[in-house]
């Protein structure tokens, strides 16, 4: 029964990122990227990390696709007729035999490792979430507070890119 | 029981499409699409060998990984608009602003 489930969403998500890449409308593009992010929390499920799951669902599709949309629309782009970069053959080939010899090479390997302290039962037992809290708030407190800096970075960033430029004239005038 | 590496495949074809589409695509923001499908190909992994391995590491990385497509995705969405508003183009072809 999983094994369906892990097969239907391990599809959509190749085939909706393969029309994300190959769709000529860029919002066309963007809802073929919605498919595929909701499939691969999909995936997210099934492996039994439902806070990723909800964190996927609310930022990735909730904020980064609906920023994404809002600029598509802001811009009101036209298609054009090349809409792939002119060597985009040349690229393809390698690209095609590359992929097929990882693959081939990711069915071989066993992964077998030195495994860590947080089983599936333990997980089962208490929440993802819970896990993911303890871990996070515990071992990992720097980088937390690392990338709460970088968003406030990035936030400040973007304001001061997309502010509309001051006029010269207007400020000499005022000094 | 999923093999870990029936995981670890759907990844790679799922990097690779992205990877394609950062090579091939002229429009910038398909551009910067392809590479939030890469990264959602490296989350797909992290988890993946997170449950298999026992370990919670895997998923706080991924963690990491979603607020900073967060951040990639505001910061570049805010230079297209800069770029877009002086040329009236999105083309990673006609983006020669730093060009001397």
């Amino acid at each position: 029964m999983i094994g369906v489930f892990f097969a239907y969403f391990a599809l959509v998500s190749i085939a909706a990122g393969v029309l994300t890449v190959s769709l000529r409308h860029p919002v066309h593009c963007a809802l073929s990227l919605l498919v595929l992010l909701m499939h691969v929390s999909g995936l997210f499920i099934i492996l039994n990390a439902e806070f990723l799951w909800a964190v996927q669902v609310i930022v990735y599709v909730g904020a980064i696709l609906v920023l994404y949309l809002f600029v598509l629309m802001l811009m009101n782009l036209k298609t054009d007729e090349r809409y792939f970069h002119s060597s985009a053959l040349y690229i393809l080939g390698p690209a095609v035999l590359g992929a097929g010899y990882v693959l081939y090479l990711l069915l071989r390997s066993p992964f077998s490792g030195a495994k860590g302290d947080t089983p599936a039962t333990a997980v089962l037992q208490d929440g993802d979430t819970y896990a993911v809290g303890i871990k996070m708030f515990s071992d990992h407190l720097l980088q937390f507070e690392i990338v709460g800096i970088f968003l406030l970075g990035a936030i400040i960033g973007a304001i001061v890119l997309a502010k509309t430029p001051k006029q010269l004239d207007a400020e000499r005038e005022r000094l | 029981m999923i093999p870990l590496a029936a995981y670890t495949a759907v990844s790679a074809v799922l990097f690779m499409t992205g990877l394609l589409g950062v090579l091939v695509r002229r429009n910038f923001i398909i551009v910067l699409m392809s590479v939030e499908i890469m990264m959602n190909a490296a989350n797909i992994n992290l988890v993946a060998f997170s449950h298999y391995l026992e370990s919670m590491a895997g998923q706080l990385v991924a963690l990491f990984i979603i607020a900073i497509a967060a951040g990639e995705a505001a910061v570049g969405l805010a230079i297209i608009i800069v770029v877009f508003r002086g040329k009236i183009s999105t083309n990673v072809d006609e983006m020669n602003l730093l060009k001397w």
